[in-house]
């Protein structure tokens, strides 16, 4: 029993920022741009959450406040970030792809000559203690409590706010299903009088926001609230991209595909406090491996009916309706 | 008129190909250093132009270096643009070359060879290896029709993984202590070219000749061109009876094998202390040099001989870039520079049409005025006119019936 505490304990921290990005892929791809920016994104909103955390850190506001300060300006930041990928995706028409190499380069190589200048650093250190050893009442809940609200941190309950709101938005509003014509058939959606640029703008820019706040929380639940070039989000947004196929590009299927991906990585940096795989002996470099190794599978068995967006990848042409 | 003939010789350049993406890397090239020059001047105004130097020269007193760091690049350069030709984009450079990297150097430290052949068949297990890497995304795409992109980025991270547990797993490769690998036996080294206070070895040699290599594969052989033609339409090239699945799967097969001779070459250098090679360091980080040579590529559109020139160039800014650390900057802003120079090349050539696009309307504006004819100039702009319109002669009319055709095929 102990064990699955400590499992849990530990996924969600690390589930939430693959989830959060994870969505904000799905945003952006169903919108019809692919985002293999979100790297380079979530790297740069953790970076900008943590500077805001070092600017206010003395001040004496309460710790869960400054988190969400920090997140609103790591929002931000994804948000001005992704504007890159778009404009590129949307105004310059250019090829998706290597836009988001460029911006996945660009980030670590920034965030390391800015703090190697000014802070001589990698990278972010920072000290407040975000890390909550129990929610009052709901902590004392017997099992639940100690499953969800013990030894966790304020981003768990934040990050699933952020689902549902998504799935509202992406399923009960006109935006969402504007957005998601625009991904299948850019043309239909202009036929109608949508307008298919301001719709991707707003996918990726949700994206971008969602990015930046997963790339925080990755700083906050994984690294302690630092954050450095070197290392980065050592591959989160690309784990998240994975997460995303994996959730066929369905929020709620993201939601467990993330769950999931979590799950192992968790396994993997603990194998040796695991009683049942301890005995087994696996090599842990397997079950870093195996989120990858899955998506793979899951990619060979889809592609026949692939749930990705159509139009994903395609600047869209008006002239060539 | 002696203005005629500048013109329509000015016209013929501009309207060729080659010089149009050679004009796009430049304009990249520009924005990159631009982009760089004003991060130097925020963060140290007062030191910013003796730096910015550095990057620009710093690299012409280093010669030996920089062609011994460009014979990586110039190799995933290769692989990228190779594969670019063939419409994929190999993101899994990176993957490749370090498992290229290990297999060199699993065949150096493990293997006994006579000193002769065992650096040649290094070199050759590095192959292997890149080309084992890049033939899984290749069989992928052909068989089940899995996006190249995203199956190169899973095998990114599981080659990284594998190479990182192995190499650790072996205590003849890997010294804890140092959490490095060792020094590779001389024998398995590259012979160096014995340029004085550079360890430039006989890889660039073999870089350029397989750059050479391929622009004779691409140009003069029907695999080239069946591989070219594919890229510029696939299902043209499957109706006139080009077997698509093969082609994919050689390519990237190809591909990795260059990646993974990056990777042999980069490892098996050897370095500025006598007798001691490049080391590895099992930290968990994608290798850089892949997302590199994505930057040469693009830089060199993807032509072989461009990629040549393109390495060597990135290579140079590097050197430069290292150089201005005298005045108190991180090596770090020359990635910086690559990467907005990635980032302009998606769209530079998008920018190149519109810029040539934007002269030709100005110079017919210019004859209608001319011919005191306003003919309806400029209210077109949402048509594409394909960069080698048709031949404009001077009359205003006629030039406008041609764009109009044009703006209807498009």
């Amino acid at each position: 029993m102990d064990t699955l505490f400590y499992i849990v304990q530990n996924m969600l921290p690390v589930a939430i920022p693959l989830l959060l990005v994870a969505l904000g892929g799905m945003f952006s791809e169903r919108s019809g741009v692919i985002n293999i920016g979100l790297e380079g994104i979530m790297l740069f909103g953790a970076f900008f959450g943590c500077l805001t955390v070092l600017f206010i850190q003395d001040s004496r506001i309460n710790a869960q406040i400054i988190l969400l300060i920090a997140m609103v300006v790591s929002a931000l930041a994804g948000l001005v970030f992704s504007f890159l990928l778009s404009f590129a995706a949307v105004n310059m028409k250019a090829d998706q792809t290597i836009t988001g190499t460029a911006m996945n380069m660009l980030v670590p190589a920034a965030i390391l000559l800015f703090s190697k200048m000014n802070y001589n650093s990698d990278g972010i250190t920072t000290s407040v203690p975000f890390y909550i050893q129990k929610v009052p009442v709901l902590g004392d809940i017997p099992i639940l409590g100690e499953l969800f609200f013990q030894k966790t941190y304020i981003t768990v309950y934040i990050g699933f706010l952020f689902l549902i709101i998504s799935v509202i938005l992406f399923y009960k509003t006109k935006i969402g299903l504007r957005i998601r014509a625009c991904g299948e058939h850019p043309h239909a959606a202009d036929s109608v009088g949508i307008n298919v640029y301001h719709m991707r703008h707003l996918g990726v820019g949700i994206s971008g926001v969602l990015g930046g706040i997963g790339g925080y929380f990755y700083s906050v639940g994984v690294m302690d609230g630092n954050i450095n070039g070197h290392t980065g989000v050592a591959g989160f947004g690309f784990l998240a991209l994975a997460v995303m196929i994996f959730g066929q590009w369905k929020p709620w299927n993201i939601m467990f595909a993330s769950l999931f991906f979590a799950l192992l990585r968790t396994v993997a940096y603990s194998t040796s406090l695991i009683p049942v795989l301890n005995t087994l002996n696996i090599h842990n470099t397997y079950f870093k491996m195996l989120p990858y190794v899955a998506t793979m599978v899951v990619l060979v068995f889809t592609s026949k009916k692939s749930r990705a967006p159509k139009a994903e990848g395609i600047p869209y042409d008006k002239s060539t309706r | 008129m002696q203005n005629n003939f500048l013109k329509s010789n000015m016209k013929k350049i501009t309207q060729d190909k080659g010089f149009s993406s050679f004009t796009a890397a430049l304009l990249a090239i520009a924005m990159g250093l631009i982009f760089g020059f004003v991060i130097m001047l925020i963060a140290k105004p007062g030191s910013a132009f003796q730096g910015f130097g550095r990057v620009l020269f710093g690299g012409f007193s280093r010669i030996g270096d920089v062609f011994y760091f460009a014979t990586p690049i110039l190799m995933t350069g290769l692989s990228v643009g190779f594969a670019f030709k063939m419409g994929l984009f190999n993101i899994g450079a990176s993957g490749q070359y370090t498992m290229g990297m290990y297999f060199a150097l699993y065949v150096g430290f493990m293997w006994d060879l006579p000193d002769s052949i065992h650096w040649i068949v290094c070199v050759l297990a590095g192959m292997v290896g890149g080309l084992l890497w890049g033939i899984i995304p290749g069989i992928f795409k052909a068989i089940s029709n899995v996006n190249e992109v995203i199956t190169c980025i899973m095998f990114n991270y599981i080659g990284m993984y594998l190479v990182d547990m192995w190499i650790q797993g072996n205590s003849t490769m890997y010294i804890s202590t140092k959490t490095r690998t060792a020094y590779l036996p001389t024998s398995a080294q590259l012979p160096s070219l014995g340029v004085k206070n550079s360890s430039v070895n006989v890889g660039i040699i073999i870089a350029i000749a397989i750059a050479i290599l391929l622009y004779i594969i691409l140009n003069k052989t029907v695999f080239g061109f069946e591989l070219k033609a594919t890229g510029f339409n696939k299902d043209a090239s499957k109706y006139a009876g080009m077997n698509a699945t093969r082609n994919t799967i050689l390519t990237m097969a190809i591909a990795g094998a260059l990646s993974g001779l990056g990777g042999a070459f980069a490892i098996l250098a050897p370095s500025s202390i006598p007798g001691s090679s490049m080391t590895y360091e099992p930290i968990s980080v994608i290798a850089a040099n892949g997302f590199n040579g994505i930057a040469v590529a693009l830089l060199g559109s993807s032509h072989p001989i461009g990629i040549i020139l393109s390495s060597v160039f990135i290579s140079h800014i590097q050197r430069g870039g290292s150089l201005t650390a005298l005045y108190g900057f991180k090596p770090e802003i020359i990635d910086i520079v690559i990467a907005v120079i990635i980032y302009f090349s998606a769209f530079s050539l998008l920018m190149n049409a519109a810029l040539g696009r934007f002269i030709k309307r100005h110079r017919v504006k210019n004859e209608a005025n001319d011919f005191e004819e306003l003919a309806p100039v400029g209210e077109d702009d949402n048509k594409e006119v394909a960069p080698d319109a048709a031949d404009i002669s001077n009359d205003s009319i006629i030039t406008e019936q041609v764009k109009e055709n044009d703006g209807e095929e498009a």
